[in-house]
C-alpha cells in the first residue's frame, strides 16, 4: 500500500515537475505572507513587517533548492540542467565551441583510426584455428648472418619424419607467377599464386568452401595437376560458377584440375595470391630433396602443451645432424629457429604502428591541453560571474560540476565528429595501403567504440579538471576585489596556463624532430643511388613456360627475338632482359668459387647474388662498364660460358688483382669466364650494395626474368608496342608488373613516405596548435595587464622595452617546452633508431632546425600581442576601467 | 537556545508526525505549534521544517492537501497517513526509550 503511494508520489515528481515547483512556490509564498501578516498583528509598519519576514525566512532559493532535494529524480534533473546551461553557455561563444570541438575531433579522430589498426593489425589472432599454436620455422644459416633463413625442401623433409614436437608441418613458396588462361578466348594474365604441401590448410585449420581440399596424392611429381582458387579469383574469373569444380584450367600452358574454391575471408601468406597448388607436384623431387637451396616458407602447428623453444631444439638437432654429415657443403644450416606465426606477418611494421600510435597519442594530449587552456582562459573570463554565483549560493560542486559538463559536452561532440573522421580515415588507408599485412582485417567494431567513449571520458574529466582546479583555488572575495581593478590580475591561472604551454611545446618538439629525423631518412632513400638510370625506364615481367620452351634453343630464341623486334619501336632508346633489374629485391643468390684461387677451407662458403643479363641489359639501364665489356651476341648456349662482376665482388674477391680472364666455378661447378667488372647497384633503394654476378641469358637457362626499357621521352607509351610484341610471338603469355623505375622505387620506399608524411603532419598541426595556444595566453596577459601597461608608458616607459617585457613573457614557456622537448627527443629518436635509414638518432641538422622553426613560429605567435601591448595609448588603457 | 537541527537526527520529523496526528495543517501552522507547545523554546526554522515536509511526503508518511486556510487563501494542508501514523508509533517508542535512558544516566550517575 506504502509502496504504491510512493510509487505514485514518484512518477507524479518526475512527469508534473514544473507544477509541483510551483506549489512548493505558493507554499513557501503563503509561509512568508502568514509570517509578515503575524508582524503586522504584533504592530510593525507594513514594509518592515515584510522585511523582517523575509529576514527570519532566509534564503528563499536555497530552501527551495533543499526542499526540492528531496524529491526523486533530482540528481536526473539536475545533470539536465547543468547540460542545458552547458549548451547555452557553448552556444554563446560559437567560434570557441567550434575551435575546441575540431582540435578535440581530430585528436580523438586519429587516435580511433590508430588503434582501430593497431588491434586489427597487430592485436588481433590470426583468423585460423587455434592460432596461438601456429609457428612459423626457420634456419639458421652456418655463418650466423642469416638466424631467420628460408627454408631448403630436404631440411623440411627431414623434419617432418624426425620431429615430435608438430601436430603438423607444413611448406610453402609464397611467389610463383603463372601465366592463367582459361578456355572460352579469355585474356591471358599473369597471377600471383602459391605453391604449397597439401596439409597448408589442415595445418591452418581451414576448410575449402567448395570441392576439397589437396591430398597426399596431389601432392606428388607422378600426380595429376590440381589448382585450389581464392573466393576472389573464382568471383572474377569463373563469374562464381561451381560447376568449375572438376573443370580444367590453363596455368602456364598445362591442364590443372580445380578442386576446390577457399572461403571469402581466406587469404594465405598475402593478400596477393590467387590460388594454390600442390607443391610436390610443381617442384622436382630432386629440387624438393636439396638440403642447401633455401627458398620455402615452413609453418608449424605445435602439438599442445609443448614449448616453442622445446621445438626449436629438436628441429635445431636435426639441421645439425644434417649439417654435420654433409661439412663439405658450408651452405647447410646449423639450427632451426621459431617464431609465432602472428609475429612473422606483421613483424616488420610493429614499429612503425607503435610509433604512430604513441604520435597520435601526443597530438590527442596536445588537443586536450589546448582544450584545457582555452577553458582556463574562459573561466578566467568568467571569473566575476562565478563569484556572483558563489556569493548567492551556488555551491562549488554545483559549479565544479559544471564545468566538468561543458568539457564533458566538448569531448562528446569532439568524439562524435573524431569517429566519422576515423571512418574516413580507414576507408583510405584500407584502400590506399592494399599492401600493409592484414590490411583486409582492419574494421570498427564494438571495442572500438568503446575506446573512443573512453577517450571522450579522459579528454572530459582532464580538460575539465585542470580548468576547474584553477578556478576553484579563489575566493570570493579576492575575485571580486581582483577584478574591480585588474591591474595585476589573474596573475596564478596565467601561470598555469604558460605551464600548459610549455608541455605543449615539450611535445611538439617530440613531434617535430621525429618526424624530421623520418623525413630525413626518406629523402636520403630516395636520392641514394641505385647505380643505374632510373628516368625513364619502363619494366615488367614474364615468364615463358616450362612446357613449351623446355629447352634453352628455344628460350634463347625468344628472348632474341623479342628484343631485336622491340629495339625496332621507334622512340625506343635502348631495350634489356635481365633475371631483376635494380631496386626489384633481392631475388636469389648462388655459391661460387674461384678456379685461380686455393680451395676454401671446408665448411666455408662464398655467395654473390645472382642474376642473368643480355648483352643489352647493361646499356638498357645505363650500368658503366668499369673493366672489360658486356657479354658478346655470339656468345649463345654452350658457348655463352661467361660471367660479369660488380664492384664489390671484383673488390671483395680479388683485392689488388685484375678479375678479368679469371673464371668462376658456379652453378653445379660449371666454369665460366670473367668477362667484364660492371659498376655496383642496389638491389633495393635502401639496402647497399651487395658483391652480384650476372650470368649470360643466351646460356638459356633461365625463363623469366624483368624486360627493361628506356625511351628519350614518356616511356609509358611504350608498354603497349611491346606488349602487342610479346602477344605476336606467344599469345598464351602475359606481362605483369608494367612500372616505371620511379613507381618500382616508390613501392619499395613507399612505408618510409607513409611513416613520415604521417607524422610530419602530426607534428605541424601540433605545432599550429601550440602557436594558437601561446597566441592566445599572451593576448590574455596583454589584456590582463592593459592598465599596469597603460601606466608604465604614462611614467615614460619606451615602447621597446614594453614590446621586450611583453616578448619575454611569452617566449619563456616556448623556451621551457624547448628544452623539455629536445630532452624528450633524444629518448624518441632511440625509440626510431630501427626505421631510420643514413640518418644519425640525433641529427644536428633536424634537432637544429627543429629548434629555429620552432623559435621562429613562437616568436610570430608572440609578437603581434606584444607590438599591441607596445602601441597602448595610456590614456585609453587607464580610461579603460 | 538549541535549534531543531542540533537536536537527535529525526526528531524533527517526531514532532511533525506528533503535530499532524491530532489535525492537518499547513507548513506555517505546523512550525507555530511546535513553537506554542514547546513554551518558545524550540523554534523550527524554514530551512528545515520545509524539506522534511517534502522528505516525509516522499516517504509517504504525510500526505498533502490543498485547502483554504482560515484566512480564505490556498494553502497546502499536510495531514498523517495511516503509514505516517505507525511511523509516528515506532519513533515516538524510539524516543520514549532513548530519553528515558539519557534521564537514567543523567540523574544516576
Amino acid at each position: 500500500m506504502r509502496g504504491l503511494e510512493k510509487l505514485r508520489l514518484h512518477l507524479r515528481m518526475l512527469v508534473h515537475r514544473r507544477q509541483e515547483k510551483q506549489r512548493l512556490d505558493a507554499e513557501l509564498t503563503f509561509h512568508l505572507d502568514q509570517q509578515t501578516a503575524e508582524n503586522i498583528a504584533a504592530g510593525m509598519a507594513p514594509d518592515e513587517a515584510r522585511s523582517a519576514a523575509l529576514r527570519a525566512f532566509g534564503n528563499p532559493v536555497l530552501l527551495r533548492e533543499q526542499s526540492t532535494d528531496t524529491w526523486s529524480g533530482n540528481r536526473l534533473e539536475l545533470i539536465w540542467q547543468s547540460l542545458r546551461i552547458g549548451v547555452r553557455t557553448l552556444l554563446r561563444t560559437p567560434g570557441f565551441a567550434f575551435v575546441a570541438i575540431i582540435v578535440i575531433a581530430i585528436g580523438i579522430g586519429a587516435n580511433v583510426a590508430l588503434f582501430t589498426v593497431v588491434r586489427s593489425v597487430l592485436l588481433e589472432p590470426l583468423p585460423f584455428k587455434e592460432p596461438s599454436e601456429l609457428m612459423r620455422v626457420y634456419e639458421q644459416s652456418a655463418d650466423g648472418k642469416f638466424p631467420y633463413n628460408v627454408v631448403a625442401g630436404g631440411v623440411f623433409t627431414e623434419w617432418q619424419e624426425q620431429n615430435h614436437s608438430f601436430a603438423d608441418l607444413a611448406l610453402l613458396l609464397p611467389w610463383p607467377e603463372y601465366n592463367l588462361s582459361a578456355a572460352g578466348g579469355q585474356l591471358p594474365e599473369r597471377v600471383r599464386a602459391a605453391q604449397c604441401t597439401w596439409n597448408l590448410f589442415p595445418t591452418l585449420g581451414v576448410e575449402p568452401a567448395l570441392g576439397r581440399g589437396f591430398t597426399a596424392e596431389d601432392d606428388q611429381p607422378s600426380a595429376n595437376a590440381t589448382v585450389i582458387l581464392t573466393w576472389g579469383l573464382w568471383k572474377r574469373r569463373f563469374g562464381s560458377d561451381p560447376a568449375i569444380l572438376g573443370q580444367t584450367i590453363h596455368l602456364n600452358a598445362q591442364a590443372y584440375t580445380v578442386v576446390g574454391v577457399m572461403p571469402e575471408s581466406f587469404t594465405f601468406p598475402e593478400q596477393a595470391v590467387q590460388f594454390w597448388t600442390p607443391i610436390f607436384h610443381e617442384y622436382s623431387s630432386e629440387r624438393m630433396q636439396m638440403l642447401d637451396s633455401h627458398m620455402f616458407t615452413a609453418i608449424g602447428r605445435l602439438k599442445p602443451g609443448v614449448l616453442q623453444a622445446q621445438a626449436a631444439m629438436e628441429l635445431s638437432m636435426v639441421v645439425r645432424r644434417l649439417h654435420d654429415q654433409n661439412l663439405d657443403n658450408p651452405f647447410i644450416s646449423v639450427a632451426a629457429n621459431i617464431r609465432p606465426l602472428l609475429e612473422d606477418v606483421v613483424g616488420d611494421i610493429k614499429t612503425p604502428l607503435y610509433v604512430l600510435l604513441g604520435t597520435t597519442g601526443c597530438v590527442l594530449l596536445i588537443a586536450c591541453l589546448n582544450v584545457a587552456n582555452l577553458l582556463v582562459a574562459r573561466a578566467a573570463a568568467r571569473r566575476r560571474e562565478l563569484a556572483i554565483r558563489s556569493a548567492l549560493g551556488s555551491s562549488r560542486w554545483r559549479l565544479l560540476g559544471e564545468q566538468l559538463i561543458e568539457s564533458f559536452l566538448l569531448s562528446a561532440a569532439g568524439g562524435a565528429v573524431g569517429l566519422m573522421l576515423a571512418c574516413l580515415v580507414i576507408q583510405w588507408l584500407v584502400s590506399t595501403r592494399q599492401d600493409l599485412r592484414r590490411v583486409e582485417a582492419i574494421h570498427i567494431d564494438a571495442v572500438v567504440g568503446a575506446f573512443t567513449l573512453g577517450l571522450i571520458f579522459v579528454c572530459a574529466v582532464f580538460a575539465g579538471l585542470i580548468s576547474s582546479v584553477s578556478a576553484s583555488g579563489d575566493s570570493i572575495l579576492s575575485s571580486l576585489q581582483e577584478s574591480s581593478r585588474s591591474s595585476t590580475g589573474g596573475q596564478a591561472r596565467a601561470r598555469l596556463r604558460q605551464l600548459l604551454l610549455s608541455l605543449e611545446v615539450g611535445l611538439t618538439v617530440v613531434l617535430l624532430i621525429s618526424g624530421g629525423l623520418l623525413l630525413k631518412s626518406y629523402r636520403q632513400m630516395r636520392s641514394s643511388n641505385l647505380g643505374c638510370i632510373a628516368d625513364n625506364v619502363l619494366t615488367m615481367k614474364f615468364s615463358l613456360p616450362e612446357s613449351q620452351y623446355s629447352k634453352p634453343a628455344q628460350r634463347v630464341e625468344f628472348f632474341e627475338t623479342l628484343l631485336s623486334r622491340a629495339r625496332n619501336i621507334p622512340g625506343l632508346q635502348a631495350a634489356g632482359f635481365g633475371a631483376a633489374v635494380p631496386g626489384q629485391g633481392y631475388y636469389s643468390d648462388s655459391g661460387f668459387t674461384v678456379a685461380e684461387h686455393p680451395p676454401l677451407p671446408v665448411g666455408q662458403s662464398q655467395y654473390a647474388l645472382f642474376r642473368t643479363a643480355d648483352p643489352g641489359y647493361f646499356a638498357a639501364l645505363g650500368i658503366p662498364f668499369l673493366r672489360g665489356e658486356t657479354f658478346a651476341a655470339s656468345q649463345r648456349l654452350n658457348r655463352a660460358m661467361k660471367v660479369i662482376i660488380n664492384d664489390s665482388f671484383a673488390r671483395q674477391y680479388f683485392p689488388g688483382e685484375d678479375p678479368v680472364g679469371k673464371h668462376l666455378l658456379a652453378r653445379g661447378e660449371k666454369s665460366y669466364e670473367i668477362v667484364g667488372v660492371a659498376g655496383d647497384t642496389r638491389y633495393l633503394i635502401n639496402k647497399s650494395p651487395e658483391p652480384m654476378m650476372y650470368f649470360p641469358l643466351y646460356e638459356g637457362t633461365e625463363n623469366d626474368g624483368t624486360l627493361a626499357i628506356r625511351s628519350t621521352a614518356e616511356v609509358s607509351l611504350l608498354a603497349l608496342p611491346i606488349q602487342r610484341i610479346v602477344q605476336e610471338l606467344d599469345h598464351e603469355l602475359a606481362v605483369s608488373e608494367v612500372l616505371t623505375m620511379d613507381q618500382l622505387i616508390g613501392k619499395s620506399t613507399v612505408d618510409a613516405s607513409f611513416d613520415a608524411t604521417l607524422l610530419l603532419a602530426f607534428a605541424v598541426l601540433s605545432l599550429i596548435l601550440a602557436a594558437v595556444g601561446l597566441f592566445g595566453v599572451l593576448s590574455y596577459i596583454v589584456a590582463q595587464r592593459t592598465t599596469e601597461i597603460g601606466i608604465r608608458v604614462a611614467l615614460g616607459a619606451q615602447r621597446e622595452s614594453v614590446l621586450r617585457l611583453v616578448l619575454v613573457d611569452g617566449l619563456r614557456p616556448a623556451l621551457l617546452g624547448l628544452a623539455v622537448g629536445i630532452a624528450g627527443s633524444i629518448g624518441a629518436s632511440q625509440l626510431i633508431r630501427s626505421m631510420l635509414y643514413g640518418t644519425r638518432p640525433l641529427d644536428p641538422s633536424v634537432f637544429f632546425g627543429v629548434a629555429a622553426i620552432l623559435l621562429f613560429v613562437a616568436c610570430a605567435a608572440c609578437l603581434i600581442p606584444a607590438w599591441r601591448a607596445s602601441r597602448l595609448d595610456p590614456m585609453t588603457a587607464l580610461r579603460a576601467e | 537556545m538549541g535549534k531543531p537541527s542540533d537536536l537527535v537526527q529525526g526528531t524533527l520529523d517526531l514532532l511533525i508526525l506528533t503535530t499532524l496526528s491530532l489535525d492537518s495543517m499547513h507548513g506555517w501552522a505546523i512550525a507555530k505549534r511546535i513553537q506554542q507547545v514547546s513554551g518558545e523554546i524550540l523554534q523550527v526554522q524554514q530551512g528545515s521544517l520545509y524539506p522534511a515536509l517534502h522528505r516525509l511526503e516522499q516517504q509517504a508518511w504525510i500526505r498533502a492537501k490543498w485547502a483554504e486556510s482560515e484566512t480564505g487563501r490556498l494553502a497546502k494542508f499536510y495531514s498523517l497517513t495511516p503509514a505516517g501514523r505507525k511511523q509516528l508509533e515506532r519513533e515516538t517508542a524510539n524516543w520514549n526509550r532513548l530519553s528515558g535512558a539519557i534521564n537514567l544516566v543523567i540523574h544516576n550517575v
